[in-house]
């Protein structure tokens, strides 16, 4: 406009660290991601006669399921089990989780407990549940003893780092107020540090009983911990039924799409404060 | 009846507005608490967990622990091929990742509210997402076997799966917060559809995508421990193996290794994160 | 010659109730046109019917002439590119650096593939660079948008309109989140364009006095309806009181409180 336009020639584009990492991470996952193809081991599978059998395995397995070796009262009864030691999992590891989630959150303990804490439970949540079951049922025998303590142990760990992230994030400016009136450690986290991160809380701890009940289905299958998933297992590795596994399937699908939507309304309720 | 038992209810109710706010907190905290005890109870029941045996069995895992499960120099013997298991698992892991990731934002493309073409694709989009990320990936793996057999294309195919219904999820919500203003000034300016995705989506969204692909990266190599297990393949299958052998000083070696990977990957996708975002 | 024709246009989202109900003007080649009303009054509804972001339900809009309504694709963003629109809440991509985001408003001048590669000329560039001298914005053109002011974001959204070369400019609230001061700076460089380039801007203002300051006409409008049309000059404390209602009373207070401080 008003302003002569002098023409001098256009900078070149500084460096910027930002968008050099961002594309880095980019070039390194699609080498990996070719060299992953390139290397597959197909296992001598003929990989045109599987996808040929996968679209009919599709068809079976959601347009005919049906059940021959487990009535329906035994499917419901045993996804009970799989909910059950979701459920009886999420609560053990949600009390083990406030008590070392009050160790570990840097507004309420000492640096060094923190820090110990927080490495500890990094270490417990980087072994798969499945091998802490597996881990478990060396003393206590492959069962519901080694299922219940082996997810109890990763929900544990998971849930610690999820409150204590919580508990960081009360407003420092309340925690002040009540102790400059005299309050005491309990005082303060009981008045302050639960009612303000209440619903993140629950929102955490109603997204790990969705992760367990997976996982319960998991420990089913791959440890021993009967439910559904044992089912499952049978149906795919002993009866080869595929319809009755569209049965299972249907049935999993059912819950979890449930426990997700209110999972999800939990989670709006949470953002909304 | 009827009668008389709502009158005595909503004398109950009026009975408890006038109870102090903070007593009926109280009662509602221990309503709560009773009702937890009770769900409690029954899963114990119905799992038939034996609380006396859970107990009794920690102690007992952490001395047979200390006294066996420890790597001993016969099992660093092995170190090559963990290793080679390992990175096996890893590179399926961050394969199932990648291509679901890029799938995924082609359908969250068509789902999200600032760049749908038809509300109908995203109803579609979304339910086939959904299923694709509600059936359990151990589940998915067992289905799998039934046309691909023990390979590593199935636990790929499992992995993929879950984490394309789960992306689908995160990438909508991404793509309506992050880009959906800068969407409306292209298309003022006559950008065609192409060019509003290239230029404004891609752009503002893809740290984040980034970022939840690193994120799924870290689960995805923890859930290719189990699947190997039920596949047999990978990493999971060889601690599998040493686990069944009862080599448990093999089996704790296949642990450590497993625990500083996912440890290594979890603290160098973080650094890219910080540096990226 | 009419630049921007509005014809009876109503606009309702469903239900009863109508976002604009019957809204008719029509604006002049030069003139600098506020719009001034309460917020709800469907002022930004108004000025997305212009360029079709948003589909009116009846009535017609044209632009040079040419009816918006019945528009293919094709057509239709090659009437965008004539428009250039800025917003409250600039509608940059963040992450992007100053340059880029000007560069988008080439986009409707380019095929197809070359939108969707992003192939940029060395001449559009260049002319990025000029305009961003213009705005006072040439230090700056490789910064990430992310970080900078409010006045500098809203400074490039109008370099990225000005590349457009557009013959209308419109303008929803676009300085409802800055200070006073970057306002300033703001509402001068639309002064500017107006009157230099000849370029006719019709905006969106919720206060009254940056209307009467700077617009060469006002159109008040509430609940949907035009109440005023006419010279600044000649909106009265009663229509101010009937376009804004029960919101008039705040609004002339901090008017003066503005003046007062000025």
């Amino acid at each position: 406009m008003h302003v002569p336009t002098p023409h001098t020639p256009l900078p070149r584009r500084p460096f910027d660290r930002s968008s050099f990492v961002l594309s880095a991470t980019l070039a390194i996952l699609a080498v990996l991601t070719i060299y992953g193809f390139t290397t597959f081991d197909t296992n001598g599978v003929d990989m045109d006669m599987a996808l040929d059998m996968l679209g009919d395995n599709a068809k079976t397995l959601f347009f005919a399921p049906g059940l021959s070796n487990v009535t329906i009262e035994g499917l419901l009864k045993n996804l009970g089990v799989t909910v059950a030691l979701g459920f009886l999992t999420t609560v053990l590891g949600a009390v083990i989780g406030m008590v070392f989630a009050l160790a570990s959150a840097l507004n309420l303990a000492p640096v060094w407990l923190s820090v110990v804490v927080k490495a500890f439970t990094a270490v417990v949540r980087a072994i798969p549940t499945v091998l802490w079951v597996l881990i478990f049922a060396v003393s206590a025998g492959l069962g519901s003893v080694a299922a219940v303590l082996g997810m109890t142990f990763h929900s544990a760990g998971y849930l610690i780092k999820a409150y204590a992230e919580s508990f960081e994030e009360v407003d420092a400016g309340s925690i002040e107020a009540l102790k400059a009136s005299g309050a005491d450690w309990w005082q303060v986290v009981g008045q302050v540090f639960i009612p303000s991160s209440r619903a993140a809380l629950m929102s955490w701890t109603f997204l790990r009983f969705e992760i367990n009940f997976s996982t319960a289905i998991a420990m089913g299958a791959a440890a021993g911990a009967g439910g559904i998933g044992f089912d499952m297992f049978m149906a795919s590795g002993f009866y080869l039924n595929l319809r009755e596994m569209g049965a299972f399937t249907y049935a999993i699908l059912i819950f979890a799409v449930l426990l997700e939507y209110v999972a999800t309304k939990l989670h709006t309720k949470t953002m909304q404060g | 009846m009827g009668l008389k038992h709502t009158t005595s209810f909503s004398q109950m109710v009026t009975h408890m507005a006038r109870i102090d706010f903070f007593v009926r907190q109280r009662i509602v905290a221990f309503v709560v608490f009773v009702i937890l005890c009770g769900l409690v109870y029954v899963s114990i029941v119905v799992t038939e967990y034996d609380v006396a045996k859970g107990f009794t069995s920690i102690p007992k895992a952490v001395r047979w622990s200390t006294e066996n499960f420890y790597p001993d120099a016969a099992s660093f013997k092995k170190i090559n091929k963990i290793a080679t298991r390992l990175s096996d698992t890893i590179i399926t892991a961050v394969t199932a990742t990648t291509c679901a990731s890029l799938l995924a934002f082609f359908f969250a493309i068509i789902a999200a509210t600032s760049t749908r073409p038809h509300w109908l694709f995203s109803l579609v989009s979304r339910a086939i997402a959904s299923l694709f990320r509600n059936v359990d990936v151990s589940a998915w793996a067992l289905i799998l076997l039934f046309s691909f057999g023990q390979s590593t294309f199935t636990g790929y195919l499992a992995l993929f799966f879950v984490t394309f219904g789960f992306m689908v999820r995160v990438l909508i919500e991404t793509i309506d917060q992050v880009s959906g203003d800068s969407i409306e000034a292209l298309r003022a300016t006559g950008a065609g559809a192409g060019a509003v995705i290239t230029q404004s989506v891609i752009p503002a969204c893809l740290p984040q995508i980034v970022s939840w692909t690193l994120f799924m990266i870290e689960t995805n190599i923890r859930s290719a421990t189990l699947v190997g297990i039920l596949t047999g393949t990978g990493i999971g299958y060889l601690f599998d193996i040493y686990y069944k052998s009862l080599n448990y000083h093999a089996a704790s070696l296949v642990i450590v290794a497993i625990v500083l990977a996912v440890l290594a990957v979890e603290a160098l996708s973080n650094t890219v994160r910080r540096m990226m975002l | 010659m009419t630049i921007l024709h509005v014809d009876n246009v109503r606009k309702t989202y469903g239900g009863n109730s109508y976002a604009l109900d019957g809204v008719s003007f029509s604006v002049e080649k030069g003139e600098f046109v506020a719009i001034i009303g309460p917020s709800g009054a469907g002022k930004s509804t108004l000025l997305r019917c212009v360029n079709r972001l948003i589909f009116v339900t009846s009535g017609e809009v044209s632009v040079n002439g040419i009816a918006v309504t019945g528009l293919s694709n094709p057509s239709l963003r090659r009437l965008r590119r004539t428009i250039g629109m800025i917003f409250q809440h600039y509608n940059l991509v963040n992450r992007l650096t100053v340059l880029e985001n000007v560069l988008h408003g080439r986009l409707g001048y380019k095929s197809t593939i070359a939108g969707t590669c992003g192939f940029y000329t060395a001449s559009e560039k260049n002319r990025a660079y000029e305009i961003l001298h213009a705005v006072g914005l040439h230090e700056h053109i490789y910064k990430r948008c992310d970080q900078l002011s409010g006045g500098q974001k809203q400074r490039v959204g109008i370099a990225r309109a000005l590349i457009q070369d557009p013959t209308l400019m419109l303008c929803d609230e676009p300085i409802a989140s800055l200070d006073p001061s970057a306002a300033k700076i703001v509402m001068d460089t639309l002064r500017d364009i107006n009157t230099r380039l000849g370029i006719t801007v019709v905006a969106n203002l919720h206060q009254v006095h940056v209307a009467r300051d700077y617009a060469t006409r006002i159109i008040g409008v509430n609940n949907g309806r035009v109440i005023y049309d006419g010279l600044p000059k000649d909106l009265t404390i009663d229509i101010i009181q009937k376009i804004y209602g029960s919101e008039a009373h705040d609004l002339i207070l901090a008017d003066g409180d503005t003046h007062g401080t000025h």
